[in-house]
């Protein structure tokens, strides 16, 4: 009965998506509208790791970018079927993050928000560095685009399908693995990690494991964007993305796989919706997300709700409970 | 069924169970006793292998397993209930519950049998049962005992380790959760280790006891034989004790 409400509610979101970018013609709005659907893939494979399983990371750019460079060098300079190089930097990114996960996950708390800072700024390091293979600074141009079945997907509206069907299926997998004795798991990491390994979790294990398909989707979603935007130069991967995924997890909620779309569409519409306030507009972003974190605490997620059924109280005259 | 040879483990440099020998036999009680510091969680902490020991060995049913990961120490039969509980707060009674199966589904049992030994738990704590929905940091003191007892049986143990069972309870809250300690021992043949700081009441139940002192064993025997020890009397059951002005 649980399970069905899940389902409805996964299939009238699915709905909402596919009809949305009928109802807007405007090319520049479904290109927005692609970017949410990345970074909802990109807060969604942070927020498994961050919202479940309580382990921070501050290197997810540099995976997202690693997915992004592998696929276009791949493609643009070796000539490499797009897909067969996208699965290519998924393998490779997942196993790369397999591998550093033992020593890094180790760490706890602050310590671990270094360690992952530092893989994510060495990444970046290369990306920049390594100018033969990446361009450099002025990055890397000439990626094809992905095709399927003769249908290239060379415009806005086209890449908005093609990039919302791996979205919500990596929804659909996170949903599915949430709920699994795997997402309890990751839960009771969270709250008492020795706790979870008297109980027989393998704690060490399973941290290492949902780091690694963190990073796996995060490499996804870079070659996605490769294919998509053609283009991509080391600016994209820096450290200030990073943390922009994390505002987006928290602002959307933790631990809620919808959580990560909602977070992921605010902080992707908030600039474009903030160009009226012209140069104002970072102080703007910011005095939001402070407010934000101030009265929403539980993301939007929870806040919206729970704001909605005090409005609707103050209306029917009745006292409501303090949230 | 358990025999822990020489054992000894550090925390870091510091030297926690010098030497510590001890044994249970299959549907035993046994109690571990002393004071603050003695190293009584640090044994169970060894033998479910959370900190393990540098030297010495320590077999169950037979077989050594002083080196194997916390995992695999539960696959084998050895539960335990951590010192101050540690339910898992943001999850609900039930997935408390269901997590303590954890390792039963990963091996793929069949779900009627995991059910069935959740309404057995109900049963045991009905307490629990009119809770199950409620985030479990929500319970009372008592009740997360139960909880954390609840979640540690789920994973059907042959050996249970139970640290401090009756911290910070209400005495009442005590004697309910040693009525079910004693039930389980009488109705299911659960093997117990039992570490407490109220050693009359353990000692009571126990079959057995182990006097630890600064990570050393220093006496052990017949729990009726330790309840009239003098030397036990005075040290820990507050026997004898001396007011001031008597001195």
């Amino acid at each position: 009965m649980a399970v069905n409400r899940e389902i409805i509610k996964f299939l009238a979101m699915v709905v909402v998506i596919l009809v949305a970018p009928l109802l807007v013609h405007e090319g520049y709005l479904i290109n927005v509208m692609v970017f949410i659907g990345i970074h909802t893939m990109l807060a969604l494979a942070l927020n498994l790791l961050l919202g479940y399983a309580g382990q921070i990371s501050l290197g997810q750019a540099g995976f997202f970018g690693l997915g992004a460079y592998i696929s276009g060098i791949l493609t643009a300079t070796h000539g490499i079927n797009p897909w067969a190089a996208m699965a290519a930097a998924a393998l490779f990114v997942t196993f790369l993050a397999f591998i550093v996960g033992f020593p890094i996950l180790k760490l706890k708390g602050h310590y671990l928000a270094m360690a992952t800072l530092g893989l994510g700024i060495i990444i970046y390091i290369v990306f920049n560095e390594a100018v033969e293979q990446t361009g450099g600074p002025s990055g890397l141009s000439g990626i094809p685009n992905l095709q399927v079945a003769g249908i290239v997907f060379d415009t806005d509206l086209k890449n908005y399908y093609l990039i919302w069907a791996f979205t919500l299926a990596a929804m659909g997998l996170a949903l599915n693995l949430v709920h699994s004795r795997i997402g309890r798991a990751l839960r009771a990491i969270h709250d008492s990690e020795v706790a979870a390994r008297v109980m027989g979790v393998n704690a060490r294990l399973l941290k290492v494991q949902i780091f690694a398909l963190s990073a796996g989707l995060s490499a996804i979603a870079g070659s996605l964007y490769a294919h998509t935007m053609t283009f991509i130069a080391p600016a994209s991967f820096g450290f200030n993305f990073s943390v922009e995924l994390v505002t987006m997890v928290i602002i959307g909620g933790l631990a809620s796989i919808y959580g990560s779309l909602l977070g992921a569409a605010l902080l992707t519409l908030l600039p474009e919706m903030l160009r009226a306030f012209q140069d104002y507009d970072i102080i703007v972003y910011g005095l939001l997300l402070i407010v934000m974190t101030m009265f929403m605490p539980g993301g939007l997620v929870k806040g919206v709700p729970s704001a909605l059924s005090r409005i609707r109280g103050k209306l029917q005259g009745r006292p409501v409970p303090h949230a | 069924m358990l025999k822990v040879k020489n054992i000894n483990t550090y925390y870091g440099k510091v030297h926690a169970l010098k030497n510590v020998t001890i044994h249970l036999a299959q549907g035993e009680i046994v109690a571990l006793i002393g004071a603050n510091g003695a190293g009584k969680t640090t044994i169970l902490n060894t033998l479910s292998g959370v900190i393990p020991a540098r030297t010495g060995s320590i077999q169950f049913l037979g077989e050594p397993v002083e080196t194997l990961p916390p995992d695999r120490i539960v696959k084998i039969g050895i539960s335990q209930v951590p010192e101050g509980r540690q339910v898992f707060k943001g999850m609900t009674v039930a997935d408390n519950l269901e997590l303590g199966a954890y390792l039963r589904f990963r091996s793929r049992e069949p779900r009627e049998q995991i059910r069935q030994d959740m309404r057995h738990m109900y049963e045991l704590f009905p307490r629990l049962e009119e809770r199950k929905k409620q985030m479990a940091g929500t319970l009372s003191g008592g009740e997360q005992q139960m909880l954390a007892i609840g979640r540690a049986l789920m994973a059907r143990p042959r050996l249970l380790l139970l640290d401090e069972p009756s911290m910070g309870l209400a005495p009442l809250v005590v004697q309910e959760i040693f009525g079910v300690i004693e039930r389980l021992r009488r109705d299911e043949g659960t093997t117990i280790l039992l570490v407490e700081q109220n050693a009359r009441a353990a000692l009571k139940m126990a079959d057995r006891g182990y006097v630890l002192e600064t990570g050393k064993v220093i006496l052990e025997g017949a729990a009726a034989e330790l309840l009239e020890n003098p030397e036990v009397q005075r040290a820990y059951l507050g026997k004898e004790k001396k007011e001031i002005w008597e001195r």
